[in-house]
């Protein structure tokens, strides 16, 4: 399948790109790891006039703790994360996400920033991101802005990304103290969708209290989710097992999953509780090591 | 519009022209005339595309050719020498790890990524490796042991046996 003829840039900086996305206005697209647009681009289900490939600016991959963030570069690959040592030391819920996110070549050249830019509830980023709190920066030639992932999706591929703007990194809250987190999806097949997905952080005291707790929903809802009644059950409790128990019933309640070929509603929330509840206690076994 | 770009392939260079739209598999197999390289399902899905850009495992119908610009691409006609098959070659030969053998150069294209970053795989590891390569034919049991015995091989170690399990 070959896509529509379009025009093609590859800016050696920011600052081009922001010019040649001011230049063609909205009929241009940002070209990063390309497995989700290139297909789409195939399928001409997507017909960018111009495409800017941004995979040829320096400094935009990245894996950094600094100033009480983890800070991500916007092109990093799926492969980075699965490889950083940092990454595997402290926030395990990479290494569950991304070891799920479709094949080794695809992770090769995917990218963390298109996979939130996307704007897909589906994807499996976006609910990790959710449950981590992380705050998405945006760049443009008017400067750097950030947006908390909770205003960051507005609907199906539509996003705070306004035209002209780069997703350019993500900014997580360092991990300190007894922190854990974990991520689960079911699929059909290596590649596919999530047929649900749940994403879980959580923060203990030296008491034994949940000090905070974040837990984000893979393709259940129109928009990436957070299971809001769930986390505050966490926040303040001992995490007993009926606390656990009421959290996971409360996702599987909240979320709004659509029949589909993956499973029918009731399915999938069903899924949606037994996934939250074994990985909150995934990531409270991990937060407790 | 066309783009003049300029690439490595198996250690020889190319200066080609390409629509921006033209896919590297492409450009690979009609414009450059390097058949081994095989097209299964066009939507990333298979991996009888599989290729390495600068020593990576990409699958080649996902990508352009105009990104491939300045890149080192290796694909499975690459991997015999003079000297010889290759010893990921070698394994699938003597494993019998292919049937009709058309996922094969993608298959052994990513075995070669995977040996390269991970010399000492587990069985669980070369599953997850090889996940975005699709057979039809073998039952991948074989294709594991292949790259098992791969591994062995390259690494100096006792080779395992080749003859064929019946169950």
């Amino acid at each position: 399948m070959i896509a529509e003829n379009f025009n093609y840039d590859s800016p050696s900086t920011l600052a081009e790109a922001f010019q040649l996305l001011h230049d063609y206005g909205d009929d241009a697209k940002i070209l990063a790891g390309g497995h989700s647009l290139i297909p789409m681009m195939k399928l001409r289900f997507a017909a960018p006039t111009h495409l800017i490939d941004i995979n040829n600016i320096p400094g935009l991959a990245y894996i950094k703790e600094e100033d009480g963030f983890l800070k991500i570069g916007a092109m990093t690959r799926e492969a980075d994360l699965e490889e950083s040592d940092l990454i595997k030391a402290k926030y395990h819920i990479f290494g569950d996400a991304t070891k799920l996110i479709a094949d080794p070549q695809v992770r090769n050249f995917g990218t963390i920033g298109g996979n939130i830019a996307h704007g897909d509830a589906a994807n499996d980023h976006p609910a990790v991101m959710i449950a981590l709190d992380a705050t998405v920066v945006i760049s443009g030639q008017e400067g750097e802005r950030e947006v908390s992932i909770n205003d960051f999706f507005y609907g199906f591929y539509t996003t705070a990304v306004q035209h002209g703007e780069i997703l350019t990194e993500i900014k997580i809250p360092a991990a300190t103290g007894h922190f854990g987190s974990a991520y689960y999806k079911a699929e059909r097949k290596v590649g596919d969708y999530a047929t649900a997905g749940v994403a879980a952080v959580v923060e203990i005291d030296e008491n034994g209290v949940c000090t905070k707790a974040g837990i984000g929903l893979t393709n259940v809802n129109p928009l990436p989710m957070r299971a809001e009644r769930s986390e505050a059950v966490l926040v303040g409790s001992k995490l007993t097992e009926e606390d656990i128990a009421l959290a996971a019933k409360y996702a599987g309640e909240d979320c709004n999953p659509s029949d589909d070929l993956r499973g029918d509603e009731d399915y999938k929330r069903h899924l949606v509780k037994v996934i939250t509840k074994r990985m909150l206690n995934q990531a409270i076994a991990r937060a407790k090591k | 519009m066309k783009k003049t770009i300029n690439l490595t392939v198996n250690g020889t260079a190319h200066t080609v022209e390409v629509e921006p739209r033209t896919l590297l598999v492409h450009l690979i197999r009609e414009q450059l005339s390097i058949t081994g390289t095989h097209i299964g399902c066009d939507t990333s899905s298979c991996g009888a595309c599989t290729i390495l850009i600068n020593g990576r495992s990409a699958k080649s119908c996902t990508i352009l050719a105009v990104q491939a610009d300045g890149k080192e691409i290796a694909t499975v006609e690459g991997l015999a020498t003079a000297e010889g098959l290759h010893p990921i070659q070698e394994g699938f030969h003597l494993n019998h790890a292919l049937h009709c053998g058309f996922c094969t150069p993608g298959m052994m294209m990513r075995a070669v990524e995977m040996l390269e970053r991970n010399p000492n795989p587990t069985e669980d590891e070369i599953r997850w490796g090889i996940s975005g390569n699709l057979c039809r034919c073998t039952g991948y049991n074989n294709i594991v042991k292949a790259i098992q015995w791969t591994s062995a091989k390259m690494q100096g170690k006792e080779l395992p046996s080749t003859e064929p399990e019946f169950v």
